[in-house]
């Protein structure tokens, strides 16, 4: 073995613990940022108030500008030839 | 020993215990002392009975379909040594309450006040329920309420499980 093998070899014994221990922070780091929700703790989400349709006045028009202006009309169900005119 | 190696182990360790502590209730677990957890209401006598643990909440929607049948259970089968135990998980008494005034129900209700018991049985639907046998062994379990065939199977089970004779008493 010539010194410079034996040299880069020292060299990586010294670095892959590191790369190991880097690794399993950038790990924790990544698990830090995910959160399950459980089915006990859905109340919060199945809310009233979480609802995007909850208020049907505000759900027509929302829609009634939706396939106008995306000439989608009968996209959803609705009739149509996309002229905003219903 | 190699550093490399020690956070190896260490790494499966971690994987091993995780893996563990997500198990849950599974059919021949047995079912835990109830009293060790933060119930609120007083849990009946389980001992010798077969047991329907339904995990519910007020802003469950099947959980409110299931009521009507897990009442209809407790009033065929209660005497024959059926026992309905419904676990809220709602966040406040008042929820439970409200729920309760327009769904009256006979059968026993406790609250899990910190929602130890269903994250110790770990369901992964509401509502979630377990059918315990005379002995204490979780014998059956079912995930959400699907109506008339449900019912039908909670039947069919808790008649198999009322006929068992219990071999730890006499």
């Amino acid at each position: 073995m010539t010194p410079q093998s034996r040299h880069q070899g020292s060299l990586r014994n010294i670095f892959t613990p590191f790369i190991m221990i880097a690794f399993l922070l950038l790990m924790l780091c990544g698990l830090s940022g995910c959160g399950t929700v459980q089915p006990w703790e859905r109340g919060t989400l199945s809310d009233y108030t979480m609802r995007a349709d909850r208020d049907p006045g505000t759900e027509s028009f929302r829609e009634h500008v939706y396939f106008t202006r995306e000439a989608a009309a009968g996209g959803r169900g609705v009739g149509g030839g996309g002229c905003g005119c219903n | 020993m190699n550093i490399s190696l020690k956070i190896s182990r260490l790494t499966l360790v971690m994987f091993l215990t995780a893996t563990c502590a997500i198990a849950g209730w599974k059919t021949g677990t047995p079912l835990p002392n109830l009293a060790k957890f933060k119930l609120d209401g007083a849990v009946p006598d389980l001992a010798g009975k077969v047991v329907l643990v339904d995990f519910w909440a007020s802003w469950c929607g099947p959980c409110k379909t299931s009521f009507p049948s897990l009442e209809k259970l407790q009033k065929l089968y209660g005497e024959r040594g059926l026992v309905v135990l419904a676990v809220n998980q709602d966040k406040t008494d008042k929820a439970m309450r409200t729920f309760l005034t327009d769904h009256p129900a006979t059968f026993p209700i406790v609250r899990d006040t910190q929602n130890q018991l269903i994250a110790e049985a770990d369901v992964s639907s509401m509502p979630a329920s377990f059918l315990v046998d005379r002995e204490g062994k979780i014998r059956h379990l079912h995930k959400g309420f699907h109506g008339e065939k449900t019912l039908a199977e909670y039947e069919q089970e808790i008649g198999v499980l009322l006929q068992e004779k219990n071999k730890g008493k006499p």
